[in-house]
Parts: structure tokens; C-alpha cells; sequence
């Protein structure tokens, strides 16, 4: 056993605490070059992974970087360095700490650059930044520890992909570098693990005490929830009740859209007063960095937020998680449970709110499987290989590089472990020349090889552009939202949002309703309007799909003969609508025709998550069009997609032909919006789109043109192209799902059940107020531009021109 | 017919859903912004590599409203080329195709604020050039009876955003022809001042759809359908 430092040792005796098993864990293998530890939050999993660091620091004789510690949110990093200053204060211990992320100043990052700090506490983003200067060999020369914080929150994403070639990357340029994963309860720790360890080394897993079982319930309220919806309106008096009984309640969104629903209603209900805030990530920073230093200090009673708040950032006196809406994957809500109560001991107290009915299905349903510790989980895929090419250009950006090197490099990444030299060579081959079937910039590469075979930049400044484009989150375009004649931003909201806005239109931004002034230097000017009803603002937030396992567990409630555990209202419902109609069975497709405001609509049940749901919307509304039924577009859910149209569908089942299904799928991959979407992402990552350029972004559009161009191009001329390879295989396996539309197709066999209906069914109600809706580009939007265009131009008396 | 017909001072015109112009009168086609050798500069000076096929996608939209027009002149409205360097470092098969359709038909090069100045390649190159009762030039001046470009107007019905001819009375702006170009929305106030209160917009694609612009116009939206 490796004792601690004496110093230590009295530090924590006159805390009272004693150092958990799991942290003298960490210490005794602190040599073992890649250790996962699997703790509960509150578990002290940050200090267990920085005691061997501040142990080995504490004789003041390192000089430089020590310790590396990344974590997948800026708002933690700023966080661990409050915490950590505690101990390092206390002992007075010669250890300076930063932390360095996209919010740090420049000359801060200067400044770090040239004297690195013992610790640095940063993000995936500005770490794979670090790797590209000319330095980095001196930077992290003699780093001797890596901390990945929530790797399970990274391991899930190309972030995770990105720091893990980076990894690699400091690995050869500091061979004793130990990796140390820290990690929330997940359903395999060895997948983490391997994801964690240099390929093909082993990695040690510890598995701290789990702590005691969550108290979890579904809360229960006079009010019914609504048939339709997300807001959870009717929640508000029973939310702020729970709110006045604890200390400090966290109310977890789904959507950003939601939280400032939800709290401008709390705030409407608040008739105490009781300190409420806000946070999520469209909101400005300062904004943000207020509530954050307010719920430190103690000073609010409750915080309306999304998932940036989700990671393991110590909110101190948290007792109550609540979550508004269905939590779609169980794991994630227990993960997310774990945010309450950071005592050790106490169990993790949480309540959930569904939004409408059939959510309270899905909330029950998840409730049974924490129950049974029935975490869900999908495999990982092969490493992305437009996080590839990025790295490639990262790594061009430090210097020339070596491709034999670099492909031994990343090939020792467990997710790239797999990846082909041709493979490789590919990605460097669209780095270098564009990868085009045309060779056509021979003059212009952005890469050349030079006289010793290595790989360089042809024109060095194009580092500068390419750093600037750094990293793998998806943020589409945004604008900055400004109160007229103010300096401070209010937030951001998304160029398509705010291109749907005309003057007079209200939205919700960080809790206030403000009214669309005018679009001025790419900043929306708002005045405040607080006595109007807001638009629904449509800004994101990340939508999950219901996982399979959760999917299963609905379908066999639903085919029970009653529903005792399920609230009176929602029981009556499921009731009503097998008297009314039928309830979907795992083992057959149940179809609903029936009109709406002057539209056929069809209701298909297929209980294969958001993604394939929407997929299937896809294929479907494409053999309609075929057929000549004039689709005009459809909308999906976890378990149902919805399409609409000038004709209505008399017999179903022959859409569901797998044969046909598939044949249409492999032409549909080619045209379709999931595509274009999916391709504008693998092409920002892999640097064939720029995000951000030097200069500042011009007014109006004439600049820039759609992405879906440079698709449509390549579809037509290079349709076997790196960026058209990565975009199909990432759109099947994410977006796409159609394995999961494949699973609904085997399960069900062939058997379609039509139900012909007078009007909306109770389970296909919420479809309407679903966001997300997808209008076709067919036949019938021709039709209507047609009649609309003739609709004005008669009403303006200029049709005859 | 997918084309729009109407007569624009005094001059009949046909806006062709591609987004040229055809004048049947006087046997031009016109159009503009072609932006040929986008891709390569944006290469040359960013270091982006783009697909590299917008000057056949172009070229192929040209040489079908050729076939379809026949016209004796052509107008190429200025920003043909997206700087002096992509005229003079077109491919050698597209310069061969681009020669094919200037065969048997006068070819004018109006200068853009892109490509000032002649290049080396066949063809008249001119400021601006007079067609019956119209003038032809890249950039809108207060000539009455004006055809430019520049601008790359689109304009949005039912929810839908496309490349768009503008015209009134006295100017008309066309859209960008070529493959790599953006847009600018016909409500932006550079290119709303250029027309009196009521401009009329013809969006291209499938068809060349009519519709009026009105000064403050109502959302023309399809109730809802659009997300």
C-alpha cells in the first residue's frame, strides 16, 4: 500500500474524513499506465484521481506540465479548479493550477504556452488545439498524467474519438505518460477501458463502492399532464412545491427550448419569490457564469437547466433532481440522478415529471428498469473517420510529419485499432488533394510532401484557418440575440430560427419574452415585450432517441390488460384508445389513416426510436410520392411517425414490403435532408466546410452557399468520395438507424394492421405539437408554391403578368 | 411551359427556370454570376479544396438552355469568372466546351467587379452592351430600362428560398447561374432600394414561379407545414 505523504494524512484527519478504499486504490497502482475508475458521483472520484498528482507534486521538484485533466464541459474544468484549491491551499502545496479553455484569454493562453502550469485543467477542444503549435513537443515534454473526467460522457462521441487521437498524439511526445479514466456507473466498463488504454495494452478497472440505490419516483399531481406537448406546464405548482421542501432543486430539460418554456411559467407561478435560475447552452456566457456563482454560493433554491449542467460539476447542497419529460435512455437518467446529493452515503433523491401522457408510460417504464439496474447502452462503432482527417490537419499544423508515424499513432488508439493503411492513406490523400476522383488541384494541395518524404502545410498560414476550425461538437450557425440599444448579448439562437423571424415576432431567450426588432451585423436586435404570449422558440437542444431496450419494455406494458401502476388519467387513455383504435404490439405495424384540418394523415407505430421513426417518415413519404399520393411531409417520435398529404393511403401494408423498403432506402440515402445534414457535419469536421474564417462573418448570405450544393455536386460526379463514404456510414448507424428500421421489419413480419378513422386518435394527438417537422421538397410543395405564388399574385391584380 | 413570359420594358422577356434570360425578340440569352474557377481560388487562397466539378455543372446547365434557346448572342452578365487567374487557368476540357458553345453565336463578356478587364479567352469583352430597348451591365446604375446582376438575389414563398429574378417598371436583377453561388435575400436593403414598391420576384428551379413583392410582405407561408 503506498502511504500518503504525511501532510496528507493530517489534512484529512483534520477534516475528519478517511481516504476511501477506491482513492488508496488509485494511489497504490498511480504506476499503472492506464487505470479506469468506475465511481458514483459524490464518490470523491475527482480527488481519487488527482491524489497520486498532488502526491507526486508536493516536494515541489517538478518543473513544467504534470498533469493534463480533461473534462467534456468548460463549466467543469472552472469547477475542479475551485475544488482542487482546497487541498493545494490547505497544505500550501507548491502547485500552481490552471485551467484553459474557449473562454480563457488570449494572453492567458500565451502566457500558458511559454510556462506551462503543474496542472492544467482544460477541454478535448483546447487540447487538440494545444497539439497543433510548432511547441507542443515542448509543452508537454515532461507530462507524466493524463485525467479523463465522465470518459463515459466522451467515450459516447467524436469528442471522445478526437481526444483519444490526441492521447496518442502526447503519448509519443511524452512516452511515461500514465492515463487515468474516471466514470460513472455505465453498462460496460470495458468497452471504457479499452477505448482508455494505449491499443492493445491492458487497462486495470476499479470499481469504487456504488453507494446506496437511488430514490426515484414519478411525481404525482392534481393536474393531469396534457395529451400533447413537452412543457409540462401542468407540473408547474406541484415542481414548485417540491422546490419549497428542499434545499436546492436541479430541473433537468430535455431541450433548451423547453427549459425557457418551463421557466418562464415558473416564473409566472413563483408568487414567493423563491430564487430561480436559468442555465443552458444557448445563453450568453456571462449570464451563465452568474447563476453557476450564485448556485455556489448558496443563493438559489432552483436551477431550470439541459445537459450542461448534466456532468459531475459539484453544485455543493443539491437534494432534489427533478426531470421534465420522458428521460429516453436509462442510463443517462441514472447518470443524471447522480447529480443530487453529494453525500456518499444519502441516497440520490429524484423525481420524474412526464409531459404529456404517453410519457408518463415511458417515465414508468424507465422506473421498472432502474429497478432492475437494466442499463442500456449501444456498441461503439470504428473510429469516424472525419475526426481522422482533422486530426491529419492537426497534426500538419505542429510541423512535418512522418505518415508511417502517424498511422502507428493512431492505429494505437483502441477505436482506430481497426483502421486499414489504405484506410489511412485515403483520409491523407483527401487532406492533401481534396481526394476527388478529378485530380484537379495539383497547383493548390493542401499538403505536400517534401524531399525527405515527410508531410507539410504548402501554405503555412492555412494553420492559422484550420485551428480556428478545431474540434467535433455540431453547433449550427448562430446569432448573437442583443436588446436593442444594449452591449450584453442576451444569448444565441440559430440563423435558421431567426431567419423565420419577422419583425413583431416573440421568442423566449433566458427567460424573458423579447420581440423581434431586426437582424443587424449578424446580432438579432429584441426590445423587451413582456406582455406578450412568446413563439415557441425552436433553438435546439440535443434530442436522444428512446433506446431499444426502453422501446421493449412500452410495448410490453401496452399489452397488458390494465395498467395499476400507471396513473388513472393515462390508464383511461391507453383504454380509450383501445377502444377507440388498436394498441401497437411489438409483433405487428399499426398504421391509423384519418383526416385532419383538411389533410390525410397516417399514423405508423413502430417503436424503433427517433431516428429510425424518422427515417422511416423518409421512405415512406417516398414510395407515397411514387405513387402519386402527394405527401407534404411528416413528423417523428420515439415510437411513431406521422406523414400528411393531398391523398389519402387506402392500403399500407405494401409499403412496408422489406424488399421494396430496402431497394428505396438505398436510392433515398443518396437525396435526402438526414443526408445533407449528416454530410454538412462529417464535412465541417473533416475541414471541407469552414465554420469559422478570419474575418468577421459578412452581413447577408451572398457570401456563403449551402453545403447542400457541394453534396449534390459530389453525389453527382464523385459519388464514391471519402466525405460521401463517411457520410453514409455515419447516417446508418446515427441518424439514420435503419437497423433499427430492420429490427421493426423482422419483428413484425409482414403484418400491417390498418385502422381507418373520423379523426385523430388519442396516441397520435401528441405527434402534433411535435418540433422537427419535415416538409418534402415533392410534387405537391410544387402544387402549393403554385397556388400560393397565384394566391398573391391575384390578390396583388398582377396576374396577368 | 416552365418558363415565365412577360415583357419588361417594352422588350419581351422569358425567365427560364434555370435562371437565364432568354429575349425570343432579339435571339439572347443572357445570364450571369457564373463565378466559373470558384473552387480553385478558394484552393489557392484558403487551402479548401472543393469538389471540383462546378465548371462542368455550369457549363452543362449553359449548354442545355442553349440547345433549348438557340440564341445568336450571349451575354455573360460579368463575375463569369471568379477572378482574372480562374479564366486563365481553365481546364483544358472546359475551355474546349466552353469554345463548342461559343461556335456559330456572338459571345459577350460584360466585366464584373470579379473579372475587370479582358481575359484570354474568345469573345467580345465590353462594359455594357445595348439590346433594343435595354442596356446589359454587371452592377445596377439609375439607367432606366436595366439589366444587371451582382447581387445574387433569392426570394422566399411558401417557406422555400430560391435563387430569384427581380424586376419593376424600369430595373431587373438576375440570379446567380453558377453552381458555387449563394444568395441574397431579396428583402436585404442593398438590393431592396434598386426597386420601386412593387417588384415582382420569379423563383427558379423545376419551374420559374411569378410572385410579388409587396414593402412589408405577410409571411407567405403554407400554414405550418414548414418546420
Amino acid at each position: 500500500m503506498t502511504a500518503l505523504p504525511p501532510i496528507f494524512q493530517t489534512w484529512f484527519s483534520t477534516r475528519g474524513w478517511d481516504i476511501h478504499p477506491h482513492q488508496q486504490a488509485m494511489l497504490d497502482r498511480a504506476d499503472a499506465p492506464a487505470l479506469l475508475l468506475i465511481a458514483p458521483t459524490g464518490g470523491g472520484k475527482t480527488l481519487a484521481g488527482f491524489l497520486p498528482t498532488l502526491a507526486a507534486l508536493a516536494d515541489g521538484q517538478h518543473r513544467g506540465l504534470h498533469t493534463l485533466y480533461i473534462s467534456p464541459l468548460k463549466a467543469l474544468a472552472a469547477d475542479i479548479k475551485r475544488n482542487l484549491r482546497t487541498p493545494v491551499d490547505d497544505m500550501n502545496l507548491p502547485i500552481r493550477i490552471e485551467d484553459r479553455t474557449g473562454d480563457t484569454s488570449y494572453t492567458q493562453k500565451r502566457r500558458q504556452r511559454a510556462d506551462p502550469p503543474h496542472i492544467l485543467l482544460t477541454t478535448p477542444e483546447s487540447l487538440a488545439l494545444l497539439t497543433s503549435y510548432e511547441d507542443a513537443p515542448r509543452i508537454f515534454k515532461g507530462l507524466k498524467r493524463i485525467i479523463v473526467d465522465e470518459i463515459h460522457a466522451l467515450a459516447e462521441s467524436k469528442r471522445g474519438d478526437q481526444l483519444m487521437l490526441a492521447l496518442s498524439r502526447l503519448q509519443t511526445l511524452a512516452p511515461d505518460l500514465r492515463r487515468v479514466g474516471l466514470s460513472a456507473t455505465v453498462e460496460d466498463p470495458a468497452a471504457i477501458a479499452r477505448t482508455l488504454a494505449r491499443h492493445p495494452d491492458p487497462c486495470e478497472i476499479i470499481n469504487a463502492d456504488p453507494g446506496p440505490a437511488p430514490d426515484i419516483a414519478m411525481l404525482t399531481t392534481d393536474a393531469r399532464p396534457p395529451w400533447t406537448g413537452g412543457g409540462a406546464k401542468y407540473a408547474i405548482p406541484a415542481v414548485l412545491e417540491q422546490v419549497r421542501q428542499h434545499k436546492t432543486t436541479l430541473i433537468f430539460h430535455n431541450t433548451r427550448a423547453q427549459a425557457e418554456i418551463f421557466f418562464h411559467n415558473l416564473w409566472l407561478a413563483n408568487t414567493d419569490d423563491l430564487p430561480i435560475g436559468i442555465h443552458h447552452g444557448s445563453l450568453a456566457r456571462e449570464q451563465r457564469e452568474r447563476v453557476e456563482a450564485a448556485m455556489v454560493a448558496g443563493h438559489l433554491r432552483a436551477i431550470v437547466c439541459t445537459g450542461s449542467l448534466d456532468l459531475g460539476i459539484d453544485w455543493g447542497d443539491v437534494d432534489l433532481v427533478i426531470q421534465i419529460g420522458a428521460p429516453k435512455n436509462v442510463k443517462r437518467l441514472v447518470q443524471r440522478i447522480g447529480r443530487a446529493n453529494h453525500r456518499y452515503n444519502a441516497p440520490s433523491k429524484a423525481l420524474l415529471v412526464p409531459a404529456n401522457r404517453f410519457e408518463v408510460v415511458e417515465c414508468v417504464a424507465a422506473l421498472e428498469a432502474v429497478k432492475a439496474h437494466d442499463l442500456d447502452g449501444d456498441p461503439q462503432g470504428p473510429g469516424p473517420r472525419d475526426v481522422l482527417c482533422q486530426h491529419i490537419l492537426i497534426t500538419a499544423c505542429a510541423g512535418p510529419f512522418d505518415a508511417n508515424d502517424l498511422f502507428n499513432e493512431v492505429t494505437a488508439v483502441g477505436a482506430y485499432s481497426a483502421l486499414t493503411r489504405a484506410a489511412f492513406d485515403d483520409c491523407l490523400d483527401f487532406c492533401a488533394t481534396g481526394g476527388y476522383a478529378l485530380r484537379a488541384y495539383d497547383k493548390w494541395k493542401r499538403l505536400l510532401q517534401t524531399a525527405d518524404g515527410k508531410w507539410q502545410l504548402r501554405d503555412p498560414r492555412a494553420a492559422q484557418r484550420i485551428r480556428m476550425n478545431i474540434g467535433t461538437i455540431q453547433d449550427t450557425d448562430t446569432l448573437k440575440v442583443r436588446l436593442k440599444g444594449g452591449f450584453k448579448p442576451l444569448g444565441e439562437v440559430e440563423e435558421s430560427f431567426a431567419a423565420t423571424l419577422t419583425q413583431g415576432d416573440t421568442f423566449l431567450i433566458g427567460g424573458q419574452v423579447v420581440c423581434y426588432e431586426r437582424l443587424r451585423e449578424m446580432t438579432v436586435e429584441v426590445t423587451r415585450r413582456a406582455d406578450k404570449t412568446p413563439r415557441i422558440a425552436t433553438f435546439m437542444g440535443t434530442k436522444f432517441a428512446n433506446s431499444t431496450q426502453l422501446s421493449q419494455r412500452i410495448l410490453r406494458m401496452l399489452q397488458q390488460d390494465s395498467w395499476p401502476e400507471l396513473p388513472a388519467h393515462t390508464a383511461d387513455w391507453l383504454g380509450l384508445q383501445r377502444q377507440f383504435s388498436k394498441l401497437p404490439q411489438a409483433d405487428r405495424i399499426l398504421v391509423e389513416s384519418f383526416p385532419h384540418e383538411g389533410r390525410h394523415h397516417i399514423c405508423v407505430y413502430g417503436f424503433a426510436g427517433r431516428n429510425a421513426m424518422q427515417t422511416l417518415g423518409m421512405l415512406l413519404t417516398q414510395r407515397m410520392e411514387e405513387m402519386n399520393l402527394h405527401p407534404l411531409g411528416f413528423v417523428a417520435t420515439d415510437y411513431a411517425t406521422l406523414i400528411w398529404g393531398l391523398d389519402p393511403v387506402t392500403d399500407p401494408a405494401p409499403l412496408f414490403r422489406a424488399p421494396d423498403l430496402r431497394a428505396g432506402f438505398t436510392q433515398w440515402l443518396s437525396g435526402n435532408a438526414v443526408m445533407k445534414r449528416t454530410f454538412r457535419g462529417a464535412a465541417t469536421i473533416a475541414g471541407l466546410i469552414e465554420r469559422n474564417l478570419p474575418q468577421a462573418r459578412k452581413t447577408g448570405r451572398q457570401a456563403a452557399f449551402s453545403s447542400d450544393i457541394l453534396y449534390d455536386t459530389l453525389a453527382k460526379y464523385d459519388p464514391d468520395h471519402l466525405m460521401l463514404q463517411i457520410t453514409r456510414e455515419e447516417a446508418m448507424r446515427g441518424l439514420v438507424d435503419f437497423g433499427r428500421i430492420e429490427e421493426m421489419l423482422a419483428r413484425s413480419a409482414g403484418r400491417v394492421d390498418h385502422m381507418i378513422l373520423d379523426r385523430v386518435t388519442p396516441l397520435a394527438a401528441p405527434l402534433f405539437l411535435e418540433v422537427g417537422r419535415v416538409a418534402l421538397a415533392g410534387a405537391a410543395q410544387d402544387r402549393l408554391l403554385e397556388e400560393a405564388a397565384l394566391q398573391l399574385m391575384t390578390a396583388a391584380g398582377v396576374s396577368a403578368l | 411551359m416552365d418558363s415565365h413570359s412577360f415583357t419588361f420594358c417594352a422588350t419581351r422577356c422569358v425567365a427560364r427556370p434555370s435562371g437565364a434570360l432568354h429575349l425570343p425578340d432579339h435571339d439572347t440569352l443572357c445570364v450571369s454570376d457564373l463565378h466559373l474557377g470558384k473552387s480553385d481560388r478558394i484552393a489557392r487562397r484558403s487551402g479548401v479544396m472543393l469538389p471540383p466539378y462546378e465548371i462542368h455543372e455550369t457549363l452543362e446547365k449553359l449548354e442545355t438552355d442553349i440547345h433549348a434557346t438557340a440564341p445568336q448572342t450571349l451575354i455573360c452578365l460579368g463575375d463569369s469568372f471568379d477572378d482574372p487567374d480562374a479564366a486563365h487557368s481553365l481546364p483544358d476540357d472546359m475551355r474546349l466546351w466552353l469554345t463548342k458553345l461559343q461556335a456559330g453565336r456572338k459571345w459577350i463578356w460584360i466585366e464584373g467587379n470579379h473579372d475587370p478587364g479582358p481575359m484570354d479567352i474568345g469573345g467580345t469583352h465590353l462594359a455594357h452592351i445595348a439590346i433594343g430597348t435595354l442596356t446589359f451591365r454587371h452592377i445596377a446604375t439609375d439607367t432606366p430600362a436595366e439589366v444587371s446582376g451582382h447581387y445574387h438575389p433569392k426570394h422566399r414563398v411558401a417557406g422555400r428560398s430560391r435563387p430569384a429574378f427581380l424586376y419593376d417598371q424600369s430595373r431587373m436583377v438576375l440570379p446567380a447561374y453558377g453552381a458555387y453561388t449563394g444568395g441574397l435575400s431579396s428583402d436585404a436593403p442593398d438590393l431592396r432600394r434598386l426597386f420601386g414598391p412593387h417588384p415582382i420576384a420569379v423563383l427558379t428551379g423545376k419551374k420559374a414561379v411569378a410572385v410579388p413583392i409587396t414593402e412589408n410582405p405577410p409571411p407567405p407561408r403554407v400554414r405550418g407545414r414548414s418546420s
